[in-house]
């Protein structure tokens, strides 16, 4: 299948269907990569006989930028969209920068052998980081067709104007020309520099923020329409002539080794295909999906338990945790003398709090397509790093990398390390093994048991007030059970290299988290520490990258903390933060202080906030109310949520009533999508703060669906959201105001606010996540709240 | 196996599979419909949900050979290349992040609507409360819920 068809029939939805034909996109592509298109080398470029797969060259400017005969233009870049509108920012910001008109550009994305290698997405890096090429090169587009202008109108440069893909010459507008009519149809040509994919640039500078005019409006996602309508093709409704089902067999019980497989159980059943099995790993292959789940249900196999417990019942983790000797303890950061402080306080309060393993358990298990055709490899994936899946795979299949290509195609967001990673190389195998093309889907079970978790926490802290109330010794020891923390898509950590027996050498370290803040706090002590469980290889307790890595856990820690250090001073809790941010004058190039405390008003401001310690002083009746605050920065992102809650002190239900969130992530893109993102990033963390832990014995994994793995529903909305874009940069106005990141800061302080707001309501502090109502119920049955 | 007759989106479809399959994957697999989606095969989650006989109905548990009245996808809401006033409502409200989920927030609101053309907000929480958003957008569905019921949000 060439990749015309599959951009026709995969990556298009109708209208731009229309759009690619009318707009002549369709003769991109490696066959027809002479004529025009992404620049791409290695021999399928010059039409090898089995059309290799290249990688696109970043140093060409025709790998991101195509300019059509009918004056539209297509954009390439090297990330996903996980369902933030990315896609829609990139567009804004290159046809800016290129001066097209946003609704004449069209974008394709993060398919390996197309687009040039941004790494898919991650870390909240796309604006950010990912922004700056394609607006360099977009710029050095526009600078390279006004010379072509020029020459071709006989006017110096100077002397044209630019304005929706139309070059004019000033003296005289009737002289024109369009960049179609200079290059369509026709390559650039033109080199970029720069010693890696991010620091890729032309001789152009972008433009000052001043004269940005898509950048900064709010056009629809143009993937929305296709996905409310049920046009759009995702990466689950891949189908390929020969395409069959596979299913995993997973052990039952962790750490278990296979003994045998009757296949006799299953070769009789209707569609049957194969039983692949290497190692631990198994998986049953059907011709229909249906006659997959069966069999997959239906296969006998003799599995060994492992001699020990590969883990501690959940209910006993956070002892576990406390008990167990660190994987790695560095030195803690010492700033000031703590010793010193804690001794001199006039009080000290202490306090603990816990995190439990919460999963990415995203909408849809786990899936992936693969086809072998030719004896090279197609993927079609929602992974959000696709780059990384196809490099991954093919040294995991031991295919050169020539061979194997990733398509990226919308799907279910996880929000990080998903399983998405492990059924793409299970397809792969799988597919290689049949030499026929594989579906691989994993079912709801699977996804809550066996997909990467964020790491559990525990979570000890001390503080010192002096005789004024002040803060002036943070003692902070984090300890997450995180060792052997999954990469994307390695090929020798995906679960199906782990259960064919592939060992690591030196298991990832792990990472424990401090808290984001620009507190200024004199005496500080930080230590961070990270656990592993009995077992760490094949086993469903696996932990991987989840939205803001680490950073709802240690926020909800830090943040709490600083409420209840807040309500030990008998202070209202936005003032007690607004004296540590305003305690110091030192800032860096970010500006991350001022910003922090802009953000922080806003918010007060916003909500209505009359200052006043927690808790309030007001609780009768069934339903208590209460509000809380929480602020973190990520990156140079900052942000500071108030959760207004109703507690139902009879039931012990918590409603997240009303969120304010102030928001500074410099340049915005596109207010109405960031306010959206934004959105969901809090209420995601008030899932979690409400509602997500996994559960296990000491054998598996217990939560295996959504009512043993509950999530947050409508009935949890709120009813009133404030989203407060703010920009606190001490120049606002500045031409060079830098773009930051926007899809995970929101998640940092929620649960904490959330706590906070239960503390304001109840006078009871919950330290132990998630609030759910029999844990809130009990807590304040212990207080008699 | 044994031939069974589906009318779906206003077709008639005759298959032969076996008649206690999930009609999900008759959906999708046999008919090529791209709307009802799986998500946890268990009736948990309502990406799934189609709607027959004007309720909505999960159709991954539920078996093929039960299926009596006239089955609609999320491909077949627009009329005469119309979008339904609920698809138009999630457009102008941008509700979807990844979007995997909406078909079942979708057709679980329409069942909704058609036999409450006029919820509170306590209906629609109520309504809705099956159908799950892994992106969280359950603000932005209410208020495109309320907007397509012709109230002011």
């Amino acid at each position: 299948m060439n990749i015309e068809k599959i951009l026709l029939e995969h990556c298009a939805t109708p209208s731009r269907r229309e759009f690619l034909k009318t707009s002549g996109m369709l003769v991109v592509g490696v066959s027809a990569a002479a004529v025009v298109g992404p620049f791409v080398t290695g021999a399928g470029a010059q039409g090898g006989a089995r059309g290799l797969y290249p990688d696109p060259d970043y140093h060409q400017l025709d790998s991101w930028i195509v300019i059509h005969e009918d004056n539209t233009a297509t954009f390439y870049v090297g990330k996903t969209d996980c369902g933030q509108g990315t896609g829609t920012a990139f567009r804004q910001m290159m046809s800016d920068e290129l001066d097209i008109a946003y609704d004449k550009t069209t974008c394709i994305m993060g398919t390996t052998d197309i687009t040039v290698d941004q790494g898919g997405s991650g870390g909240s890096d796309a604006i950010q980081t990912d922004g700056w090429p394609m607006r360099r090169v977009a710029a050095e587009g526009r600078r390279v067709l006004l010379e072509m202008g020029s020459q071709r109108l006989g006017v110096p440069v100077a002397g044209l104007a630019v304005s929706n893909a139309v070059i004019t010459v000033k003296a005289d507008p009737s002289k024109k020309v369009t960049y179609g009519e200079l290059i369509g149809g026709k390559k650039f040509n033109v080199a970029l520099t720069g010693a890696n994919i991010d620091a890729t640039t032309g001789v152009a500078k972008v433009k000052p923020v001043q004269e940005l005019k898509m950048v900064g409006q709010s056009p629809q996602r143009y993937d929305i329409p296709p996905k409310v309508d049920g046009s759009l093709k995702w990466a689950v409704d891949v189908k390929l002539p020969g395409m069959v089902h596979a299913r995993n067999v997973k052990p039952p019980v962790a750490g278990a080794k296979l003994v045998s497989i009757d296949e006799s159980s299953v070769r009789n059943l209707p569609g049957f295909v194969k039983v692949v099995s290497k190692g631990n790993y198994v998986a049953v292959v059907f011709e229909r999906e249906e006659q997959a789940i069966a069999g997959a249900r239906q296969l006998k196999a003799n599995w060994q338990k492992p001699a020990d417990a590969p883990f501690p019942k959940s209910a006993d983790l956070f002892t576990y945790m406390r008990g167990a000797t660190p994987t790695s303890k560095p030195a803690p950061a010492i700033i000031g003398n703590p010793d010193a402080a804690f001794a001199g306080a006039a009080k000290v309060v202490e306090a603990e709090y816990e995190v439990p393993f919460q999963g990415h358990t995203a909408i849809s298990p786990a899936n992936a397509t693969a086809d072998p055709s030719n004896g090279q490899l197609t993927i079609y994936s929602n992974d959000m790093k696709s780059y990384g899946m196809r490099n991954g795979v093919a040294q995991f299949l031991g295919m050169p990398r020539e061979q194997v290509r990733v398509i990226w195609m919308e799907g279910p967001q996880g929000y990080g390390r998903t399983a998405a990673d492990d059924a793409g190389f299970e397809a792969a195998y799988i597919a290689t093994e049949l030499g026929r093309p594989v579906r691989m889907q994993w079912m709801r079970s699977e996804e809550q048991a066996w997909d990467t978790k964020g790491p559990a926490f525990v979570v000890k802290i001390r503080g010192a007030l002096d005789g004024q109330g002040n803060l002036v010794g943070f003692d902070y020891n984090a300890r997450s059970c995180d060792y052997n923390h999954l990469g994307y898509n390695e090929p020798d950590t995906v679960l199906i290299a782990q259960l064919m027996g592939k060992r690591r050498a030196m298991p990832a370290a792990g990472n424990s988290a401090f808290p984001n803040e620009m507190y200024a706090i004199p005496h500080r002590r930080t230590a961070l520490e990270v656990v592993g469980l009995p077992l760490i290889w094949e086993t469903p307790l696996r932990t991987g990258n989840l939205r803001d890595p680490n950073g709802p856990q240690s926020t909800f820690a830090s943040e709490s903390f600083i409420d209840e250090m807040a309500a030990a001073a008998k202070a209202d809790p936005i003032e007690f933060r607004m004296r540590m941010l305003t305690a110091s004058n030192t800032d860096d190039n970010g500006f991350r202080r001022a910003r922090s405390i802009a953000v922080l008003k806003a918010a007060a401001e916003k909500y209505g906030w009359q200052p006043r310690p927690a808790p309030n002083a007001r609780r009768t009746g069934d339903v208590l109310t209460g509000r809380g605050v929480s602020y973190a920065y990520r990156n140079q992102t900052i942000v500071a949520e108030i959760a207004e809650v109703e507690v139902n002190r009879k039931t012990g239900r918590v409603w997240v009533k009303r969120l304010v969130c102030a928001h500074d992530c410099g340049l915005v893109i596109n207010p109405e999508g960031l306010r959206r993102t934004i959105e969901g990033g809090m209420l995601h963390s008030i899932s979690r703060a409400l509602y997500e832990e996994v559960a296990f014995d000491t054998e598996k994994v217990l939560s295996v669906d959504w009512a043993s793995h509950p999530t947050l529903t409508h009935l949890d909305a709120p009813a009133q959201i404030d989203v407060v874009l703010v920009n606190g940069d001490p120049n606002p106005n500045r031409p060079d105001l830098p773009h930051y990141g926007a899809g995970e800061t929101s998640c940092k302080p929620m649960i904490a606010a959330v706590a906070n707001a239960i503390f304001d309501a109840t006078g009871v502090r919950m330290r132990r996540v998630p609030f759910r109502k029999e844990r809130v119920l009990a807590a304040l049955n212990t207080a008699n709240a | 196996m044994s031939s069974i007759t589906l009318r779906v989106n206003g077709r008639a479809h005759t298959v032969d599979v076996e008649p206690a399959t999930p009609l999900l994957y008759i959906l999708r697999n046999d008919l090529g419909l791209q709307g009802p989606r799986f998500g946890c095969g268990l009736g948990q989650c309502g990406a799934c949900t189609v709607i027959v006989n004007g309720a909505a109905v999960r159709s991954c548990i539920t078996p093929t050979s039960t299926v009596k009245g006239e089955v609609t996808t999320l491909e077949g809401l627009s009329q005469n290349g119309r979008l339904h006033p609920l698809q138009q409502a999630w457009i102008d409200e941008q509700v979807p992040q990844c979007g995997f989920c909406q078909n079942g927030q979708i057709m679980t609101a329409k069942a909704m609507l058609d036999k409450n053309p006029h919820p509170t907000d306590e209906q629609i929480r109520q309504g809705m409360a099956g159908a799950l958003c892994r992106c969280m957008t359950y603000y932005r569905i209410q208020a495109a819920i309320k907007r397509a019921a012709g109230r002011n949000v």
